[in-house]
């Protein structure tokens, strides 16, 4: 096999701007809101729940609020401020990655495997004059509590009006329409979690960014609420959700899921710019499945990897992100064994899903449903590129190779050009002095008498 | 020639293989679809079926049947085992064979295969989005024109089962306060479209009299709409044709035993040839 060097690209460079994730971001004031990158880990099995949700908000901290709706009202206990490393181990394990492989000398060929490196890269009153105030518009306060560097509060309401109307009377600023929003969580009796930033404890714990909110709940429902983060948006936000199951593959059950397209060959220069390179090809998937569908970017085994882009989660991480069910003996198999021999002892009983959603209210009418398969097949997002040998050739092998070089390039142009949409010229340039000329390079006779 | 001097098939089996072929053929040009269950389970179940005629030495009744419940297998049946397609598909075509009352089947023979497979085991799934929704609108065009233009999609429990669905969802939809885009999404969805014309819609495992088919297709709807909003079920409507189908014997003795005799399968709810395994 030849040489391979592995590079993984990470979530920041690859999605695009986004203003918000399954709740929506509203603010006290009319500042512009901005949240980047949201990512959501989604940790299931049977009825239990634990959702991760991690955003990239930049704006003024006493200005970020999240508002989302939860099956019920969850106690203290069931809240916990997670780290934000968390994600970015996840993001950096599964994300898309280039494996690149050198050839071998056409005269003496040998076959050597490197390993692979990653690149991812209220005083009292003031809260009794809220629960009145709450109470006279059809809201209830059923619970209120600061964890970590968020004061949260959780809500029951009977309409949605009256919500719209307390949320705005307590200083948030609420988009247009937020109540119709609202209004079909309240009829379906969920609770909304409502979480602003405290400001003395964000100050007190000397974390630099917002730390993502985890919750814990039971409910038969396998599904994420993103109808309330597109009534403060007006274009399309990216969500990364990495879901982690006991059984299988996660896939949506209401919208099309499919996989990006994968283990392609892409022409050298593609190294230079594999951000650019992944985001052409994942709008060019979405754009194919007419911006409907959800994509699969990586589903695997969360006990190996091949290649690795990063090591996979430890024990320690995993439960931290909650993955209840992994007890001690299956700890053991999962942080004991080393990496590359627990493929042979048949993986740990978690599985990682990456799905990356690209939606906005027009393609994405209702909230995402779930549900885990039995699917067992590892995936991933992976693109080759082969380096041609550029040392001396010395035996009568060198025209061959230069032909077969030739001809690779063309495929891998054409490949490149399929998958992410550029065209032809653009490919053409990128390629520099390794892009085939335009006509054919020789006449079909000349390799006929040899 | 002028177009209505046109003739269609006379076995409506042959425009329901058509209308099912073109179904596979759009999910294995364009959409994530597996390809190799397809030869798994057509195998499986034409074998099936020639060996219990020959076992239970019965007339021949062709092949028509076990391929359209292979199609309906290969479209809505996933699994990332190889034994898992060809078990399915055994067990279907056997259903038909084994689990009978008064010589009659009662479970839909891919509903069956499905079912139990997700029952057995966890390796099968249904992936009911996976269609996507612009070829799915051109198929429910093809299926409501060729509902209209021939008899053998024009099934009163299909009518009455999408009747039903669709009211119930629309229903849900206004209760909750959402606008008509939900619905349209709810509806454009694959498996709905299988399951209406060529699943529940299967004369030999409805109630004979009309009366006992349209409260079975109502039945099927209603038990859907309660597995999948109040115990959030997934595969909802295929799970409730699989408990429902217990209630065609109950609705044929009820049938014999109160009704007047009316003619136990009026045209064109039966199949050509009712003698038929």
């Amino acid at each position: 096999m030849s040489r391979a060097i592995l590079l993984a690209v990470s979530l920041v460079c690859v999605a695009p701007a986004a203003h918000a994730f399954c709740g929506f971001f509203v603010g006290k004031a009319d500042a512009e809101l901005f949240n980047k990158s949201s990512q959501v880990a989604l940790v299931r099995d049977g009825n239990r729940t634990v959702l991760t949700m991690s955003n990239d908000y930049k704006g003024p901290l006493s200005e970020f609020a999240l508002v989302v709706p939860v099956p019920s009202v969850l106690t203290r206990d069931q809240i916990h401020v997670g780290d934000r490393k968390l994600l970015e181990r996840l993001d950096a394990y599964s994300s898309p990655r280039l494996v690149e492989y050198t050839d071998p000398d056409p005269c003496a060929p040998v076959s050597y495997l490197r390993s692979a490196a990653p690149m991812a890269g209220a005083a009292d009153s003031m809260v009794r004059e809220r629960r009145e105030l709450a109470k006279a518009m059809g809201v209830t306060i059923e619970a209120a509590y600061t964890v970590g560097e968020y004061d949260i509060v959780l809500l029951s309401a009977k309409q949605s009006e009256g919500l719209e109307a307390w949320l705005r009377a307590s200083g948030y600023r609420i988009p247009a329409h937020a109540s119709r929003a609202l209004a079909p969580y309240i009829r379906q009796d969920m609770k909304f979690f409502v979480a602003k930033v405290n400001l003395k404890e964000q100050r007190a714990s000397g974390f630099q960014e917002l730390r993502p909110i985890q919750i814990a709940y039971e409910s038969p429902r396998f599904m994420l609420p993103i109808r309330l983060g597109m009534a403060n948006s007006d274009g399309q936000q990216d969500l990364i959700i990495y879901t982690l199951t006991r059984n299988g593959r996660v896939e949506s059950s209401n919208y099309q899921t499919v996989r990006i397209p994968s283990d392609a060959d892409v022409p050298e220069f593609v190294q230079q710019d594999f951000g650019a390179f992944y985001k052409a090809t994942f709008a060019r998937a979405w754009e194919n499945y007419d911006r409907r569908a959800i994509i699969t970017e990586y589903a695997w085994n969360m006990g190996w990897c091949d290649p690795c882009a990063a090591p996979p989660l430890d024990a320690r991480e995993m439960r931290e992100l909650g993955v209840f069910w992994l007890d001690d003996a299956s700890q053991g198999t999962g942080s004991q064994i080393p990496g590359r021999f627990r493929r042979m002892a048949g993986g740990i009983p978690v599985t990682l899903t990456r799905l990356h959603v690209r939606y906005d209210a027009s393609h994405f009418p209702e909230d995402l449903m779930f549900q885990e398969t039995g699917d067992q097949q590892n995936f991933q997002g992976r693109y080759v590129l082969h380096h041609p040998f550029r040392g001396p050739i010395t035996c009568g092998a060198a025209e061959q190779y230069q032909s077969s070089l030739r001809e690779r390039r063309r495929r891998e142009a054409t490949t490149l050009a399929s998958l992410t949409g550029w065209n032809d010229e653009t490919i053409r340039t990128k390629m520099g002095p390794d892009a085939s000329p335009a006509s054919s390079p020789q006449p079909w006779w000349k390799s006929l008498w040899k | 020639m002028r177009l209505r001097d046109l003739r269609l098939p006379r076995d409506p089996r042959w425009l329901q293989i058509g209308f099912l072929a073109s179904f596979l053929s759009v999910g294995l040009s364009a959409r994530d679809f597996p390809i190799w269950h397809a030869p798994l389970i057509f195998a499986t179940a034409l074998a099936t079926q020639i060996a219990f005629i020959r076992l239970l030495d019965l007339p021949d009744a062709g092949l028509l049947s076990p391929i359209i419940t292979s199609f309906g297998l290969t479209l809505l049946l996933r699994t990332d085992v190889v034994w898992i397609p060809p078990l399915a598909a055994f067990l279907a075509i056997a259903s038909k064979f084994v689990l009978r009352i008064r010589g009659r089947h009662f479970f839909n023979p891919a509903n069956f295969g499905l079912c139990a497979c997700m029952l057995l085991t966890p390796h099968a799934w249904c992936s009911p989005a996976q269609w996507g929704e612009g070829p799915l609108l051109l198929l429910w065009v093809l299926a409501l024109g060729c509902m209209v233009a021939h008899r053998a999609f024009r099934s009163d429990v299909s009518l009455a089962f999408l009747g039903s669905w669709v009211v119930l969802r629309a229903a849900r939809v206004l209760y909750l306060g959402q606008r008509a885009p939900v619905l349209l999404h709810q509806l454009e969805s694959g498996s709905l479209l299988l399951f209406t014309f060529f699943m529940i819609s299967d004369p030999k495992t409805t109630p004979r009299g009309r009366v006992a088919r349209l409260a079975f297709a109502a039945c099927v709807a209603g038990l859907a709409f309660a597995l999948q909003h109040v115990v959030y079920a997934r595969n909802a409507i295929v799970w409730a044709l699989f408990f429902t189908a217990l209630l065609t014997p109950v609705l044929d003795w009820s049938q014999e035993a109160f009704a007047s005799k009316e003619s136990p399968c009026p045209e064109p709810y039966c199949w050509p040839s009712r003698s038929s395994a």
